[in-house]
């Protein structure tokens, strides 16, 4: 009787799948909890909840937002990076006979969550944070289209980050590899809590995302400046529009295939089994129909990112702004007719093989035209080693190496022998590391000063820079090396003794890139604490050319006092060229959006009820999802949504910054 | 080209919004519920190529033609398109602000919409009841999955129309309820569209095959 109440209390949630008898996951939770605890208690010894709550959590600001992302972004790198260095390690252990100090059930998991962290709680926040950030202030907007929707996007993707942290320590995680492939994601062969970890942290998560595409394009096409016609948008703002149809074109297909994964799971329908008519392959082509548009979701802002950095920090207009947008349209159509590339080894025939082989080899030529006109940029600028345009040079470098591997994988013959050997895992980190994080790095040296008003140091920038570039040849160079040699990935022990140098060369080089993540956070360390802060008065400390630098730095809360009225492309170098003036008087006030607390309410609910699902707590489940729908449709019987910011607080904000102007002269 | 920047009459450039344009308050609202709809609108193309690939692996189990009853389904297509119509009337008269005729019009919508639900719930327990369940076969579970995803939709659509009555109940026709009504509308339209591909290809090609 007792037994049956705690069931149906707690569903399968015992005492038993805490990892009690794992070791380092037990050192793991006492470090994370002790340093939980003391970050809990410093913002409630120096009374910082208030303050977070009302100006950050609840905010619907989408420069606070954005920074919220890109926090959220940073913390969990350090916990995909803290599993990425566990496994180099494992591996350059375990030869001669040696297991390694990972046994298989833990070193699954963390493969498995490495790539789910990576791409979707570090690449994806980063990527949305800067979208977030800058894409309003590049089209003269004071907001998104959807503030609050904003805000709940951001929780949506902090929930599911929090079901996948809670995964450690409370049950398991998948031990699928990070797409969770049946007939091994289903029912029979994982029987436990793992895939339904991932199965709920990525739905809660896909929600945001989703949304937050559809707010952004809807910022883009509805809140341009008057004057902002399409072919004057930056190109940051032109690769974000591209990026956000492409998550809106292939996020619900995620959501609609793990949800039927989830079916199978728990209501045991067919979808994806091996009997009664289900078909595996079918989970396997959806998925990557979300799967590659996904990598160019990733990758289109940095290029963004970067065609802003090269114009900028070269002095002159992008080199064929014209062709730059083309490309990145071309590649956003293009990336939905690639997908089977993922898989040539299903056996679909020579000529559905060559057609995605084709297509895939076709999408070189718009990127390469990309990297052309970054180059064309550049020649006879005037071009200024800022770290951002380290940032560019170290991307184009190793961008492209990692591009043409990817050529060389589409060919189906050669992608018959290389599939699933570590030459594909070093591809796609050459791509994605030398991609996309490159980029971020960038967009954040570039940004910075944007956002908090000061640059970064230089010096720290400098040293993470040389380390992680260093870092990433030493630590993927040799897994191209192994690749070649037809070592497959996810292996956990090695018989041929003569490999174990490359995997000790690629553990050394993991450790250098952790050096470089180090020198990263020591950068933000002095540049926050620090005293010399290089203070930006001007609004513009790169000498920019597009919207955003046209305002302070940061940007007051409403963004620009006047809208700006665009003329030309780079709109802001435009408006210095000719000395436009903003108005020093004869404010008129602004109507802004209210801060809510109901983003942060429905993320919450959404977490109890994606972990009462894991653990089988129905009611608790009822009660959650009923608590979502309830606290929703209370919501929308608030029509008290935006004030006004009155003329004289627009005054006072406006002198100040006339006032650091004129100082700064 | 920047040297274009002189405007047609030959004044100055303006490089500031002295007097903004008034942007109404839902500028962007219909826009963002549009493209909603399309990322919805693929998670039904999922849910259709699934039933498409799948929808013929019987498993030895029962098939369309032992199940499906086409009369009922033609009831609650003709229910639910005529729906559609209701709220059609409904933003005729929104349009007119006759607030006592959009309630009355958009109540029968719900009407017709519980009708619809009705009539698929019942078809959904008499299928069961017969052992056709939807961890039969494949067939089974993408026919289940791609109704009742719809069906949810509708039930959606219609605690959505409740809440919107009760709000335009308390606040009237004002412009932020009318943005309501005129989303949910779209929202209406779009199941429409999508049980007409439903009934297409699952229902009428179903009793074909």
């Amino acid at each position: 009787m007792t037994n049956e109440f705690w069931s149906f209390i707690f569903g399968r949630l015992t005492w038993d799948v805490l990892p009690l008898h794992e070791p380092i996951v037990v050192v793991t939770f006492i470090v994370v909890a002790l340093a939980g605890l003391a970050v809990v208690g410093a913002l409630t010894y120096f009374k910082l909840w208030g303050y977070l709550w009302t100006e950050w959590f609840t905010s619907v600001d989408h420069k606070k937002v954005g920074i919220m992302y890109m926090v959220l972004g940073l913390i969990m790198l350090l916990r995909g990076f803290a599993d990425a260095l566990m496994m180099r390690l494992q591996q350059a252990m375990a030869f001669n006979g040696s297991e390694g100090y990972l046994n298989a059930h833990h070193y699954d998991q963390l493969f498995s969550v490495h790539g789910v962290i990576m791409i979707f709680f570090v690449a994806m926040p980063l990527i949305t944070g800067f979208m977030n950030y800058v894409v309003p202030l590049q089209i003269g907007a004071r907001d998104v289209s959807f503030p609050f929707l904003n805000n709940f996007s951001f929780w949506m993707t902090a929930g599911g980050a929090v079901l996948i942290m809670a995964s450690l320590f409370v049950g398991e995680f998948a031990q699928t590899g990070w797409l969770a492939f049946p007939p091994l994601s289903g029912i029979e062969q994982s029987p436990a809590s793992g895939v339904d970890y991932y199965i709920w942290a990525l739905q809660i998560a896909g929600v945001g995302t989703t949304l937050s595409g559809v707010n952004l394009i809807a910022t883009i096409i509805k809140m341009r400046a008057p004057g902002m016609t399409l072919m004057k948008m930056p190109v940051f703002t032109w690769t974000s529009l591209c990026t956000n149809v492409l998550i809106v074109a292939s996020f619900p297909i995620l959501t609609a295939v793990l949800t039927l994964l989830a079916l199978d799971r728990y209501v045991g329908t067919n979808f994806f089994t091996s009997d009664f008519g289900g078909s595996s392959m079918m989970y396997i082509n959806l998925i990557w129909i979300w799967g590659h548009p996904e990598v160019y979701i990733l990758i289109l802002p940095a290029f963004g990112i970067f065609s802003e950095v090269a114009s900028t920090f070269s002095g002159k207009r992008l080199f064929g702004y014209t062709s730059m947008v083309y490309a990145t349209v071309v590649i956003t159509v293009l990336s939905y007719l690639v997908w089977l590339h993922h898989f040539f080894t299903m056996g679909s025939g020579a000529s559905v093989n060559s057609f995605f082989g084709i297509t895939t080899m076709i999408i070189s030529i718009p990127t390469g035209a990309k990297i052309f006109n970054w180059l064309f940029t550049m020649y006879k600028g005037r071009i200024r080693f800022e770290l951002p345009m380290m940032w560019l040079i170290a991307f184009m470098l190793t961008f492209s190496i990692g591009g043409m591997t990817g050529v060389l994988l589409a060919v189906p013959p050669a992608d018959f022998v290389l599939h699933n050997s570590l030459f594909l895992v070093a591809h796609f980190h050459n791509v994605i590391i030398g991609g996309v994080l490159f980029g971020i790095f960038a967009g954040i040296n570039y940004w910075w000063p944007k956002a908090f008003g000061y640059k970064l140091n230089q010096f720290w920038g400098k040293i993470s820079f040389w380390l992680w570039n260093v870092g990433f040849w030493l630590a993927f160079g040799p897994l191209y090396v192994l690749g070649l040699m037809g070592v497959t990935r996810r292996l956990r022990t090695f018989d041929d003794p003569s490999l174990q140098i490359w995997f000790i060369i690629a553990g050394i080089g993991a450790l250098v890139i952790a050096g470089g993540i180090a020198a990263m956070a020591i950068q933000f360390a002095v540049s926050i604490l620090g005293k010399n802060k290089e203070w930006d008065t001007t609004g513009d400390p790169w000498n920019g050319r597009t919207l955003e630098w046209a305002t302070s730095s940061p940007p007051p809360q409403y963004n620009f006092a006047f809208t700006p009225v665009i003329h030309d492309n780079d709109a802001w170098a435009d408006m210095k060229k000719h000395h436009a003036q903003q108005p020093t008087k004869d404010f008129l006030e602004i109507h802004m959006p209210r801060n809510t607390g109901t983003g942060v309410i429905l993320a919450a609910l959404s977490v109890v009820l994606g972990f009462a699902l894991i653990w089988y707590m129905w009611w608790l489940a009822i009660l959650s999802f009923v608590g979502i729908i309830g606290a929703a449709i209370i919501h929308t019987f608030n029509y008290d949504r935006d004030y006004h910011i009155p003329v004289e607080a627009i005054a006072e904000v406006e002198d100040r910054r006339m006032r650091l102007l004129s100082g700064a002269q | 080209m920047s040297s274009q920047v002189q405007t047609a009459d030959g004044e100055a450039p303006q490089y500031y919004e002295l007097v903004p344009q008034h942007h109404s308050a839902h500028g962007s609202t219909q826009i963002g519920f549009w493209i909603y709809l399309m990322s919805d609108c693929l998670i039904f193309a999922s849910l259709f190529a699934i039933y498409g690939v799948l929808g013929a692996n019987y498993a030895a189990g029962p098939s369309p033609e032992h199940l499906f009853n086409l009369p009922l389904v033609a009831v609650s297509t003709a229910a639910l398109l005529l729906s559609s119509i209701t709220y059609g009337f409904a933003m005729l008269d929104m349009e007119e602000g006759k607030q006592r005729g959009t309630v009355l019009w958009l109540a029968i919508t719900g009407l017709l919409g519980a009708v619809f639900l009705g009539l698929t719930l019942y078809e959904f327990y008499h299928m069961i009841h017969e052992g056709a369940v939807p961890q039969r076969s494949a067939f089974l579970s993408a026919f289940f999955v791609l109704v009742g995803t719809h069906a949810l939709h509708v039930t959606f659509g219609i605690i959505w129309l409740v809440t919107l009555l009760a709000q335009i109940g308390w606040k009237g026709l004002i412009p932020a309820n009318k943005i309501r009504v005129q989303c949910l509308s779209m929202f209406w339209h779009f199941l429409d569209v999508i049980w007409i591909g439903v009934f297409t290809v699952v229902y009428l090609m179903g009793m074909l095959r």
